[in-house]
């Protein structure tokens, strides 16, 4: 065997990027995995409790780019009980140790502290992002002091956080000398912020290319951000809507002027038939369009705007662009990849979406590769036209409002429907299910999804068998996340070994019971199971659980860390 | 590509294998798949429905409650410790056998109970309407509070809104003076009553062709026919012999046709009909220094 010199290996690794080409490469000998774990610049780790933050530090000293995730996919929706963990300080800590040159932090349904973000500022010099989505339990103090010291910051990025907001200082933090932002969000955070500061901010940062600003931004501070970046890529505005005569024109000429502008997101408020014309210089290039939070923009204005976006290729709604208005999106939009259907209504059904927009949207966008779709109701021919005409999807979420709804013409289940899509997009690789669905639609699933890594169910399925047919079937699942759905010990326990592929497994008001999770715990020394109860229940794990006692949510996930040690009271970990 | 439509024939496995452990149960199931093509319109007698697990879901009545396989109970059945050994193995032995049967049992029902197509949504209706789901759908944290404070949001811009009336259809009409070179008369047209440029121009060119063509009958004496049916053309393109242009709300000279109808229509003051030789430089100049002052 010819012999390279470690530098040579060195630069032929640099080029390898995928995470599953850097693991293989590091079983083939020691040298190798030495020389691999030097050169590793990005490591993502999707639970923070897999590994040891202290761990992944000493062995990649290299790390440019940390991504980690905490709290299960269900955390969104409130299943989780807030102490439940997840904190950063340990990452923080290690990686403030070992790896001072990183230069990228991407936390995800993480518990940030103040102090987490202090100690990022302070230890590590070249910080150039942070990416905080889905996290909670940091204010905006924690924020100054990213802004006052990581002078070579170019992205900031707060997606959907948990922020207790005590104003906008932190703003006002960046320095003057500060000029290389490229990208700047901060949607989550509720103070108004003050224009004067956001504006100077924009105009000392020529590379600034994404801007998602708040509710409170004006239409006027609007105006003038735009003048001051022509360049803008992707825009989130604040409120589109003033009191003041002229803003409408004024918006429409600084919209004139913006013709890089891709992506467009935010719009929180805005009157009757004056989004489309203001609007209107942008629509042509535009391929992204979020709508996700303006739920009260007339049909006919969002219409006015789709209709003249023939380029788009994301588009978040709200239901309330209908049916027709879905079949205006599958006329118009060609070229759509990623479509999401939001409820609008929290507090009941809503009829605005059914299966007939599903139809118009595949029968005119077959490049699909993402749909979300909260829906009243589907059928099973619809679900077998998406699966014909759409056999790029790769992500494929169905949101039925009513969780038990058959097919209402056939009153059939909804398994044929499903299993037409596991079947034709082989490429599938999310898929979220509702509707009235049998053991049937996993026997398919198991059968046909090869592709599939994450799958989440509820309210589905008879026996047990629904269970086992997916975890024998799906080779490539990583992810299965299951709720109110009538599988037992049985499945759970029924094959010990597909816990090594498997990642991360959340059930709950399923049948598991607490003796069939502490059997699955002591047949797998590599498995962290944990139970977790509400703080409110009346038969917490303090007393002794019997072993038939339903466990009510439980979060299976593969570890070598071992189980970990900051679990609060009401999360036991058998 | 295979048939996309996949009939229930497609989905029989043949010798796939797909890696399942207990063998012989999974098979006979298998071999149901077959069995249910040829028997589906058979009618067979089927496990009777027990309590089923369905109870545990919030929503219990409607069709869909009636067919669930009935011998789910041993194996869900939280509260009856000590049956459910015994029920388990039962059911298991079961469990291959009555699959078949139950399942056609479950598609017999559905069928009949589905006689008319009309009466089925109404029970899903009337359990869409129930309290929803503890749960579900699943709704993010963050877009929950968005609902919530977007509606804030909404209070204090209801001020707002009423200014955005003025861009509103309102039925009363939005009246505004036009006037035509070589026309000592000028008129008063009503913008709300069109909705483009090209029936403004239309309108335009019907107000003033009688007009315009009794100030030149006065002048000349033999083209008076073809005059008087002469229409105005080109206004907008300023390939005519006249071009319309307006003054908006900041008192500057406009060309019709730059900007969006409803914006035109909200700032637009008063028309002229210029004659396009007379669209002098200073005219221009106002209209290009405005455009240039937003551009730089």
């Amino acid at each position: 065997m010819p012999y390279f010199p470690q530098e040579v290996v060195e630069c032929i690794f640099s080029y390898l990027t995928s995470h599953q080409d850097r693991n293989s490469v590091s079983l083939v000998c020691k040298d190798w995995s030495v020389i691999e774990q030097k050169t590793r610049r990005h490591v993502y780790v999707a639970n923070c409790y897999a590994v040891s933050p202290t761990r992944v530090a000493t062995r990649f000293p290299g790390l440019w780019v940390l991504t980690v995730k905490g709290m299960p996919h269900f955390a969104d929706f409130r299943l989780v009980p807030r102490g439940w963990g997840g904190s950063v300080q340990p990452w923080i800590n290690a990686m403030a140790c070992s790896c001072p040159r990183l230069e990228e932090i991407r936390f995800k349904r993480m518990v940030v502290s103040d102090e987490s973000l202090m100690l990022i500022s302070r230890s590590f010099p070249n910080l150039k992002a942070l990416v905080l989505v889905s996290c909670r339990a940091f204010s905006t103090d924690g924020l100054t002091y990213i802004a006052s010291s990581c002078r070579q910051l170019r992205e900031l990025d707060l997606q959907e956080n948990e922020v207790n907001d005590r104003g906008s200082q932190w703003l006002e933090c960046f320095p003057n000398s500060f000029t290389s932002l490229e990208s700047l969000k901060f949607t989550c955070l509720r103070s108004a912020v003050n224009s004067a500061t956001l504006e100077g901010l924009v105009a000392r940062c020529p590379n600034l290319r994404t801007l998602h600003v708040n509710s409170s931004i004006s239409v006027e501070c609007l105006s003038r951000i735009l003048i001051r970046a022509p360049r803008l890529v992707d825009l989130g505005t604040g409120s589109l809507s003033s009191n003041q005569m002229g803003w409408y024109r004024r918006l429409f000429y600084s919209f004139q002027k913006c013709k890089g502008l891709k992506s467009l997101s935010g719009i929180w408020f805005v009157g009757p038939r004056t989004f489309q014309p203001v609007v209107y210089p942008v629509c042509g290039n535009l391929l992204s369009l979020k709508l996700s939070s303006a739920p009260w923009i007339l049909k006919s204005d969002l219409l006015n705007v789709i209709s003249n976006c023939p380029r788009l290729q994301k588009l978040w709604v709200v239901d309330r662009i209908g049916d027709e208005g879905l079949a205006v999106v599958g006329s118009t939009c060609q070229d759509l990849r990623e479509l999401r259907v939001f409820q609008s209504n929290f507090h009941g059904p809503s009829c605005w979406v059914t299966d007939e927009g599903l139809i118009a949207i595949s029968t005119g966008c077959p490049k699909l590769n993402c749909l979300l779709y909260y829906c009243a109701q589907m059928t099973n021919a619809a679900l077998m036209t998406v699966a014909k005409n759409c056999p790029d999807l790769i992500q494929f979420k169905l949101r039925n409002l009513d969780p038990v709804k058959p097919d209402p013409v056939t009153n059939h289940p909804l398994d044929e429907g499903f299993g037409a899509i596991v079947q034709g997009c082989k490429g599938l690789k999310r898929l979220s299910l509702s509707g009235f669905l049998t053991d049937q639609v996993f026997l398919y699933i198991g059968m046909y999804a090869e592709q599939l890594e994450m799958l989440s169910i509820a309210y589905a399925g008879e026996t047990d068998n629904g269970m086992m047919y997916v975890l024998n079937g799906c080779k490539n699942l990583r992810k299965l996340k299951i709720q109110d759905c009538p599988f037992g010990d049985g499945a759970l326990l029924e094959d010990f070994t597909k816990y090594e592929t498997l990642r991360s497994l959340w059930m709950s008001s399923c049948e598991v019971t607490i003796g069939g999770c502490k059997a699955l715990a002591a047949k797998n020394t590599q498995l962290s199971v944990e139970v977790i109860s509400d703080l409110n229940s009346i038969s917490g794990l303090s007393l002794e659980p019997s072993k038939n006692q339903r466990a009510e949510k439980v979060y299976i996930y593969r570890t070598v860390a071992g189980p970990r040690t900051d679990a609060p009271t009401n999360v036991s970990i058998l | 590509m295979e048939e996309m439509q996949p009939k229930l024939l497609d989905l029989i496995p043949n010798e796939r294998g797909w890696g399942v452990k207990a063998n012989d149960r999974e098979r006979k199931i298998g071999g149901g798949f077959g069995v249910r093509e040829e028997k589906k319109l058979e009618l067979r007698l089927g496990l009777p429905g027990e309590e089923d697990w369905n109870a545990n879901r919030k929503k219990t009545e409607g069709l869909c409650a009636n067919v669930n396989p009935p011998f789910s109970l041993g194996l869900f059945g939280a509260s009856q410790t000590k049956q459910e050994g015994l029920i388990t193995g039962e059911a298991q032995k079961i469990h291959a056998k009555a699959d078949n049967q139950t399942s056609i049992v479950e598609r017999k029902a559905i069928a009949h109970a589905a006689t008319s197509p009309a009466a089925a949504p109404l029970p899903s209706n009337s359990r869409a309407a129930n309290a929803p789901v503890v749960g579900w759908p699943p709704v993010r944290s963050f877009r929950r509070n968005l609902a919530s404070t977007s509606k804030t949001v909404l209070e204090p811009q209801k001020w707002a809104s009423g200014t955005s009336a003025k861009f509103d259809n309102s039925t009363k009409g939005l009246f505004v003076k036009i006037n035509m070179d070589g026309v000592p008369i000028g008129r008063k047209i009503d913008l709300k009553a069109y909705d483009s440029y090209d029936k403004l121009s239309s309108a335009v060119d019907q107000l003033f062709r009688g007009l315009l063509a009794d100030q030149r009958s006065e002048i000349g004496t033999e083209k008076n026919v073809e005059e008087k049916g002469k229409a105005i053309q080109g206004l907008l393109d300023g390939s005519g012999e006249y071009t319309l242009v307006y003054e908006d709300d900041e008192g500057d000279k406009m060309l019709v046709g730059d900007v969006p109808w409803e914006m035109f229509v909200s700032t637009a003051k008063r028309l002229r009909v210029l004659k396009s030789s007379d669209l002098s430089a200073s005219t221009l100049r106002t209209t290009s220094r405005k455009r240039a002052a937003t551009e730089c």
